[in-house]
């Protein structure tokens, strides 16, 4: 298909945007139907264009037609298949046009699924929707054109870099945009209800949907990165609290106070500005995340862009959507109605208490990631804020969330009983307890907190457990009734415990990992064997290959524990030639819900491949429990049912019902 | 003109997108306070399943059912103050034109400035299946690499290739493709030189140690070879001996014919040393004007001696209309207007039967005043 009707639909998508931005919040400011009604052709005709445009690149990048600079820049006519198809968001302009295209698929997702909003509210949506689109195909257009042709067209490109070939850039990006663009949703939501003036529980009930997805999307997308760097990188390593690792924390973490503020909000008409507060932050940090990544500001394995006058481009996006949404923030907070009051010590209490903690996190993770830029920018002095310094903050601050997280929802709404739910969940504190004896008691050695941090992980996923069996009635009412109780209670509620347990087993993975992981460095030449964790490896043989467009040197070891075989695991070293480019391909091997780890080092002087073997005890619970978390979220996701805060009438009936009108 | 339709039929789509829905004015939007008593309705409906299945108490859902009813009755309250404002056929109006209008101006106008109509997509599949034609080099190159992949030892590919590379600036694959020829087909004067020059062109213009051995290996083959010499002066320049780089040139210059075309070239190297332009002793006043006498004779020469073989060639193979006209316009300018007619005719014998060509032809004959 000839690249220039990718072009052309790229410029009519410009265009389309610009009426979608004008015309529906035009219908909006003066009630009128016709040109409200205009907002969701217009999202739809957005999303088509948009789309063509992706498909007309993927076609170029599938066909190989190098008369495309983007094409000729980042693919090779030998590349298989699949890496042909996802180099085509394998670098900067690509990558922006998938963001435009997750843009424009949830633009045409809330014309097409919007029905049940209120107009008003709707084309304000799809207007804010609208200026995002526009700000975005014109950075596209402007500054990272992927259309650009090239004449004498080359017959060879210059390769992917090969870092990216890998089934992980099929994956990661596209969720990691859906949870960013995601975010885009509920912030033209918040905006909307600024423009408006005019947000109750209603519109939490709205929004909720769209917060959850993307946050559920943000979760998967942040958990293959960290599992593909895990793999690709060839250290071992699973987090590195990397910026652009942080840039995608940031918005989670924003994300994760959102969908809990929400859930106060929609049941008992509370926190309202904060909750736009709070979808404003998620989108303005997914932001932020896409220009570290983008503007090359920062030097990471994700920067494949290096360009400033795209850097002040996205400046100035930045600016005018995070500047714009909190002037407007600011100038029409203070006329929100506030409603529904409550004892600190109840439900909402709790998510309070969460979202002071996640967001004091999140702002952590922001001084972290920015202040060495800044102060590199001031005064040229170059600090590097490391680990040490995220453990230690985001770690204090997470600690006290995951410890009271299986409180809170055993809490009632309005006022509730705390002796009450630590009466309940005593039972997963002495076996959170007993299981933090038993690790310390199983592998001396490993830091002193491992122990804790095991007993916590414990703790989060048997108090999930003990919230639905209260729910259910187990143990009160008898077996039948607790299970047609179970099988009626919400999704919702299901889906918060499922996601609170996997938290639980995130955190095991976590801390065994850290605390008990082993590592072997060593020499070896074939035929030498050594010990990892249990195991012992021996290099039986390296084999040279060669892949459709790279060079292989691959290791084969034989494990044996306890001198009985287990199996073999291979790792290998490629050198791409295009690029002349090397990347390591660890071998991983998994055991239950450990796995072995073996990556290639360099040749090394006296014959012999430097070597680096890990054990990784748990380290699979890291990923399986992010999956729980998504699983926990699209669960409350199917609950299309809404509900209310059943609040617990208070013994002087007269305060409860007493509405609080500001705040 | 596929292009063209498509951009016509998507500029299309675009403004019926705003026009299809403006079509009738009947609002049937979901007014604010329709879609709020529905959210709230369901969560009256949300308490009650709760309290049947026993999830919350009588008492706490009756006071649920309060709050719920509080808020329905706000939304009621605000309800009648919804109003349309006035003016709907005018922002209509305004709408459609901004559509059929603005759209196809503003698309338009953008894409004329940003895309390239002109050029067709060209997948990499299409190219190597068209039939070979001189005009895409990159994918000849391509071929001969290919070639040169399944068949490495063949030195005579390399041997073509390189030029090629040099002159599309892939200097390093040149400098290996000359080493490869040199490799299999053994040192010579050409590839040593095109080797030294492929690195010296690498290098930025600095003759490294390696160009420097591949032309004093083409000095080697031959004495007298007047680029080895030349870029070995050069080397010695750089290496800061101008003295032995102005014997090297001088002593190239002596062997060097007035008109060979590196001769500016050398002259310039020659003073940038210090040396005379050419061997002592130096040439007199008149000497220079005679030699710049004979280079005028010899570039009239030269300019003939070029027409010739321009007529020779379109004597044997006539069906060169470029060619000919061309040939029409150098006798003329040489003042040779009887060679000129004669061209002119034989051309129009040529292309008798072609009436777009004998159009041109008589035009460049009246421009010329050759008459018919």
């Amino acid at each position: 298909m000839n690249p220039e009707i990718g072009h052309y639909a790229l410029v009519l998508a410009l265009a389309v945007a610009i009426l979608q931005t004008v015309l529906p919040i035009w219908g909006a400011r003066t009630n009128d139907a016709a040109l409200m009604r205009v907002g969701p052709s217009l999202a739809l005709a957005f999303c088509g264009f948009v789309a063509l445009s992706f498909a007309v690149l993927v076609v170029a990048y599938v066909t190989s037609d190098f008369s495309v600079l983007n094409v000729v820049e980042n693919s090779h006519s030998l590349k298989p298949l699949l890496y042909r198809i996802t180099g085509t968001w394998g670098n900067h302009e690509g990558s922006m046009l998938l963001w435009a295209l997750v843009l424009a698929i949830f633009g045409a997702t809330v014309a097409l699924f919007g029905g049940n909003l209120p107009a008003r509210l709707k084309a304000n949506v799809l207007g804010v929707q609208g200026s995002i689109g526009v700000a975005f195909i014109a950075f596209l257009l402007l500054t990272s054109n992927p259309f650009t042709r090239v004449i004498p067209a080359p017959a060879e490109g210059n390769d992917l870099n090969p870092v990216l070939q890998d089934i992980g850039l099929a994956i990661h990006p596209p969720l990691l945009y859906l949870g960013y663009v995601g975010f885009s949703v509920t912030f033209a939501f918040a905006v909307a209800a600024l423009i408006d003036g005019r947000i109750d529980a209603a519109w939490a009930r709205w929004v909720r949907p769209w917060a959850l997805g993307a946050w559920a999307f943000l979760t998967l997308g942040i958990a293959m990165g960290s599992y593909w760097a895990y793999y690709e990188l060839g250290w071992g390593g699973w987090w590195f609290w990397d910026p652009v690792e942080n840039a995608s924390l940031m918005p989670w973490l924003a994300g994760t106070a959102l969908i809990h503020s929400a859930v106060v909000m929609e049941k008992r008409d509370a926190l309202k500005v904060w909750t736009v507060l709070l979808a404003i932050l998620a989108f303005s940090l997914s932001l932020l995340g896409t220009f570290l990544v983008r503007s090359g500001v920062l030097t990471s394995v994700h920067a494949f862009a290096t360009d400033p006058t795209r850097g002040v481009f996205i400046l100035g996006i930045l600016v005018f959507f995070i500047g714009g949404s909190l002037t407007l923030f600011a100038a029409r907070a203070g006329n929100l109605r506030q409603g529904g009051i409550f004892a600190p010590i109840s439900r909402e209490g709790a998510l309070v208490l969460n979202n002071l903690l996640l967001t004091a996190a999140a702002a952590a993770v922001f001084v972290g990631t920015l202040y060495p830029l800044a102060l590199e920018a001031t005064t040229g002095a170059k600090i590097t804020v490391g680990p040490p310094y995220f453990n230690l903050t985001v770690g204090a601050l997470m600690l006290p969330v995951v410890f009271a997280m299986p409180f809170g929802p055993l809490l009632a709404w309005k006022r509730g009983d705390l002796p009450g739910a630590a009466q309940r969940l005593m039972l997963a504190f002495l076996i959170g307890l007993a299981a933090a004896g038993a690790a310390a008691y199983a592998e001396s050695g490993g830091p002193a907190l491992a122990p804790i941090g095991i007993g916590l992980g414990a703790f989060v996923i048997l108090g999930a457990i003990i919230d639905i069996a209260e729910r259910s009635g187990l143990g009160r009412v008898p077996a039948a009734t607790a299970f047609a109780r179970f099988r009626g209670l919400p999704r919702a509620a299901l889906g918060a415990a499922l996601a609170h347990a996997g938290i639980g087993i995130c955190l095991l993975g976590i801390v065994a990992e850290t605390s008990w992981n082993s590592e072997t460095i060593v020499g070896a030449k074939v035929g030498d064997s050594f010990a990892v964790g249990r195991y012992e490896l021996t290099l039986a043989r390296l084999e040279p290959r060669t892949g459709p467009n790279y060079r292989e040197l691959a290791g084969v070891f034989d494990i044996r524990r306890g001198g009985a075989s287990v199996g073999t695991i291979e790792s290998s070293k490629r050198l791409f030639t295009a690029r002349n480019m090397p990347t390591t391909e660890a071998g991983i091997r998994t055991f239950g819900l450990s796995q072995l780890y073996v990556s290639l080092g360099d040749e090394l002087p006296g014959g012999g491949l430097a070597i680096r073997a890990y054990w990784k005890p748990l380290v699979t619970l890291i990923w399986i429990g992010a999956v729980i978390m998504a699983l926990g979220g699209a669960l409350s996701l199917s609950d299309r049912r809404l509900r209310v805060g059943a609040p617990k009438p208070a013994r002087k009936a007269v305060a409860a019902a007493r509405p609080v009108a500001a705040e | 003109m596929l292009l063209w339709l498509a951009i016509s039929l998507m500029t299309g789509a675009a403004i019926m997108a705003v026009l299809w829905p403006l079509r009738s004015r009947a609002g049937d939007g979901v007014s604010d306070g329709q879609a709020d008593l529905a959210v709230y309705r369901d969560q009256l409906a949300e308490i009650e399943r709760d309290r049947a299945s026993g999830l919350i108490g009588a008492a706490e859902s009756e006071a649920a059912r309060n709050e719920v009813a509080r808020r329905i009755l706000r939304v009621a309250g605000a309800e009648a103050a919804e109003r349309a404002a006035g003016g709907a056929d005018r922002r209509r109006r305004v709408a459609a034109v901004v559509a059929l209008i603005g759209v196809p101006l503003f698309a338009g106008g953008l894409y004329f400035a940003l895309g390239s109509p002109q050029l067709d997509g060209q997948p990499l599949a299409a190219r190597l299946d068209a039939q070979p034609s001189g005009a895409d080099v990159a994918i000849l190159v391509r071929r001969v690499e290919e070639h040169l992949a399944t068949n490495p030892d063949d030195g005579r590919g390399y041997e073509v290739i390189a030029p090629v590379y040099m002159r599309l600036g892939r200097y390093e694959d040149a400098a290996r493709a000359w080493q490869n020829a040199i490799r299999l087909d053994g040192s010579d004067v050409r590839r040593q030189n095109g080797l030294g020059e492929a690195l010296l062109a690498q290098s930025g213009g600095v003759v490294t140690a390696e160009a420097k051995a591949a032309f004093e290996a083409a000095q080697a083959a031959d004495a007298k070879d007047p680029r080895a010499r030349y870029f070995l002066g050069l080397a010695a320049e750089q290496d800061g001996r101008p003295q032995d780089a102005a014997a090297i040139w001088s002593a190239l210059a002596a062997d060097t014919p007035a008109d060979a075309p590196w001769q500016p070239m050398l002259a310039a190297a020659l003073a940038r040393v210090g040396a005379p332009a050419a061997p002592a002793p130096g040439p007199s006043a008149e000497d220079v004007a005679a030699s710049q006498q004979m280079s005028a004779q010899d570039r009239d020469a030269m300019i003939r001696g070029m027409v010739d073989r321009l007529s020779q060639r379109l004597a044997e193979k006539g069906d060169d209309l470029d060619g000919w006209l061309r040939l029409m316009r150098a006798w003329n300018v040489l003042g040779e207007g009887a060679k000129a007619r004669d061209a002119a005719a034989k051309a129009r014998v040529q292309f008798a039967a072609d009436g777009q060509a004998l159009g041109r032809i008589d035009a460049l004959a009246r421009e010329l005043g050759l008459g018919s």
